[in-house]
């Protein structure tokens, strides 16, 4: 059996639309930096860094090679992930395993992405298949816009429930001091915004962000030597269903989620996700995400997201508060974001969430979304796991 | 730590232009063909991780072609992006964390679909030194130029290794460059970047691998003859060329020591049977025995010389012919490790270099002039 582990850092960068005042290496060391002074380690201490973004952001070619100079690697094991959106709950559900088998004791993992140099909806739609499918996908927008009308049709909801999930993760933005769109808006804002993709509208989606975050996986050898509440690694699953655009079959929801949610709460023996979770910090690119997915994964029956949403049930101060921190809508640096999602979640568990902080987290759940349709999920929890 | 072997392993034919496949059925048929080399079906697969690139594909999340087909479908699956010998290591963490019995590792490229000078190129810092036109190969070239007049290697050591390993390859099934050639043709071949000519260069080939990892109780239920991981680990160096010697190989130096000391070996040059190591370059395979250890630092030239890395020799290296003799870019070490366990196996045809092979190394690198290497230490026993 392997070692338990647990998250005993974190640190995020200031996240803009643009950061021109570093590079990639140093936006990379930001968050490095931020993460070790947060578990009051130094690099020498680190055993290995885990790295990733997505290549053709920045169109730099073997970015584990690249970043040593902001990373900290120097004559370190260095090991590079990349799946797509993805990537910061790949890099996260890594970190776990790597230090779980004992290989490592103490493990910097690193998301990071400086979207503001990239073509985005160029470079994504590169993910297609270049024969098939490439001339027909157009970058991350309307894909998702197809998901919102399949939604929308089969169960009758209306964009005006979706721009209630914007509202709700702009106004919890507004607490947190690391996020890009900081600024309330309104259910009028959301539905007057341009058009992107009908249904979709600009403020339904996510930005693009210059942002890079920073966890520490740490064995249970260590752990509580270096925190005194460190957020305990309870379970990940994920699932990266499909190859082909034209795979997805069933758009009005989300099967990797429902299949990884589904093996996440049967390894934490949990029945009831919406009594059981304290916190959610969900990767939802867009509005709808925050209705479909939150169906998919089991806190209330498909087609019942919207009346969860109007109820507050999901807004800070509610029963199960998603995004604390303003999630994806507000701030999306792509390779960082399945991250960030992590550090959220152990930032509520060992209650140093600040403005953002639910009371009383013993299990929270982070997310990420990404590729074609897919889903990675890991649970954190206060105690330590048996 | 939980003992953990290889228990399949498969490859395609390596070739210069796979024209009648894509990615896709390219990993397909390695899959099938370590499932098959394994004794079970999909279903006994816990876990897939699968190694890609986007640059060498041409594709964002490049991964996305090969996960079907590496039988991730309905499990749990993640993605290296590096040299395959990264993808097996994590994929090896992921059985020693407890979480899964079986980890199932793919890699793959097409480098007939690629243009190496480009893709190469965006490894080096976009603002100071890519438009000075480096790539691996003019990178490597100053490597070797470094590496040969410190230690007074000749050009004549270095075309030694591209006769050896490219006639090992003509024993390998699955090589895509066995020939049999002289020194002197070595010599006579087309200058591609001082000090290198078109021998001293692998080929860029079309071919994927796929290696199938079990714990110790699930091993045992599989193959009859499993490859055990006794030592691994892996370690990077300075990013700027100008930030290192590149006539030493620190990285190299430090992830053997630790696979070494994993694996309890003491004289590598003694206790290792053979080695399949990362010779992307002649000069590499002189310079990364050095780093090895199976020779002193300059030695590297001198070892070839006396046969001592042979296919009879006394520490073979490369007897499958190694990167000289087919080199799909990101599959390069996972090969390596799949022709170290075929090996230990004792059935590695005409490429076996005795029967009584115990001990087996390979080695895979990431980046420019080996900024980063993984060494894998595998056993009989």
């Amino acid at each position: 059996m392997g070692k338990r582990v647990a998250i005993v850092g974190t640190g995020q960068t200031h996240h803009r639309s643009v950061r021109r005042d570093v590079n990639g290496q140093e936006l990379i060391h930001e968050a490095a930096v931020r993460a070790l002074q947060d578990a009051a380690l130094t690099i020498r201490d680190v055993d290995g860094v885990v790295i990733g973004n997505m290549d053709h952001f920045e169109g730099i070619n073997y970015v584990d090679c690249w970043s040593i100079d902001g990373s900290g690697g120097y004559l370190k094991p260095t090991i590079k992930l990349t799946t797509g959106g993805t990537t910061g709950a790949t890099l996260a559900i890594a970190g776990y395993h790597m230090v779980a088998s004992g290989m490592f004791e103490k493990l910097l993992v690193i998301g990071w992405e400086k979207n503001s140099e990239s073509d985005t909806t160029g470079a994504i739609s590169t993910c297609a298949d270049p024969i098939i499918e490439r001339q027909i996908v157009a970058g991350a927008i309307s894909g998702l816009a197809l998901e919102a009308q399949a939604y929308m049709h089969r169960y009758g909801a209306t964009p005006k429930d979706a721009a209630r999930v914007s509202v709700r993760d702009r106004r919890h933005a507004c607490n947190n001091p690391y996020a890009q769109l900081r600024g309330e808006i309104t259910i009028e804002d959301v539905l007057n915004s341009p058009k992107l993709a009908d249904p979709l509208r600009l403020l339904d989606m996510c930005p693009r962000s210059d942002g890079a975050c920073a966890v520490i996986f740490a064995s249970e050898d260590v752990a509580e030597k270096i925190c005194p509440a460190p957020a305990w690694v309870l379970a990940t699953a994920n699932r990266h269903m499909y190859s082909d655009y034209t795979d997805v079959v069933e758009m009005s929801s989300l099967l990797s989620m429902v299949e990884a949610s589904r093996e996440l709460w049967k390894k934490l023996n949990i029945r009831e996700p919406l009594k059981e979770v304290d916190v959610i910090e969900l990767y939802q690119p867009y509005s709808w995400a925050g209705l479909i997915w939150i169906e998919d994964m089991g806190l209330c029956k498909k087609g019942e997201g919207p009346r969860l949403l109007w109820d507050g049930v999901t807004d800070m101060g509610g029963e199960l508060p998603i995004n604390p921190s303003g999630g994806v809508v507000a701030t999306n640096p792509i390779g960082a974001t399945g991250l960030i999602r992590c550090a959220e979640v152990a930032l509520q568990i060992q209650g140093k969430a600040g403005a953002k902080q639910v009371p009383d987290v013993k299990l929270g759940v982070a997310t990420g979304f990404g590729g074609n349709w897919w889903t990675d999920m890991l649970a954190l929890g206060k105690k330590k796991p048996l | 730590m939980e003992r953990v072997a290889i228990v399949g392993i498969g490859q395609t034919k390596h070739e210069a232009r796979k024209k009648e496949v894509n990615f896709a059925e390219l990993v397909y048929e390695a899959v099938n063909n370590a499932l098959k080399d394994a004794g079970i079906g999909i279903g006994e697969i816990d876990n897939v991780v699968t190694t890609c690139n986007d640059f060498w594909d041409g594709r964002t999340i490049s991964s996305m072609a090969t996960g079907d087909v590496s039988g991730a479908r309905g499990k749990n699956v993640s993605v290296v992006e590096g040299d395959g010998t990264f993808g097996a290591f994590y994929g090896l963490t992921r059985i020693l964390s407890g979480a899964y019995g079986t980890t199932l590792v793919t890699a793959y490229s097409k480098g007939s679909e690629s243009i190496p000078y480009l893709i190469t190129n965006a490894a080096f810092d976009p603002i100071y030194m890519r438009s000075l036109g480096l790539d691996l190969v003019t990178a490597c070239a100053l490597q070797a130029r470094r590496y040969m007049k410190r230690y007074g290697i000749t050009e004549e050591e270095c075309a030694l290794v591209a006769v050896k390993n490219r006639g090992n390859a003509l024993a390998n099934p699955n090589a895509h460059q066995g020939m049999k050639i002289t020194v002197e043709e070595v010599m006579r071949s087309p200058k591609i970047a001082e000090p290198l000519k078109a021998f001293d260069l692998s080929p860029v080939s079309d071919g994927a691998c796929c290696i199938i990892l079990a714990r110790e109780d699930r091993a045992k239920k599989m193959s009859p003859r499993p490859a055990w991981v006794k030592g691994v680990s892996f370690c990077a160096d300075a990013y700027l060329l100008g930030d290192r010697d590149l006539s030493e190989c620190r990285a190299l130096e430090k992830a053997a020591q630790a696979a070494y000391r994993m694996a309890g070996v003491q004289k590598p040059r003694e206790e290792i049977d053979v080695a399949e190591i990362h010779d992307a370059f002649t000069y590499q395979e002189l310079l990364w025995t050095e780093g090895l250890g199976f020779c002193g630092p300059g030695e590297g030239g001198k070892l070839v010389a006396r046969g001592a890395t042979a296919k009879s020799g006394e520490l073979p290296v490369n007897p499958s012919g190694g990167l000289l003799g087919a080199h799909p870019v990101i599959a390069a070490g996972l090969i390596r490790i799949a022709e170290a366990a075929r090996q230990l196996r004792g059935d590695a045809g005409g490429m076996q270099v005795k029967e009584d092979v115990r001990l087996a190394l390979a080695h895979g690198v990431n980046g420019v002039c080996g900024q980063s290497h993984c060494v894998w230490i595998l056993g009989r026993n």
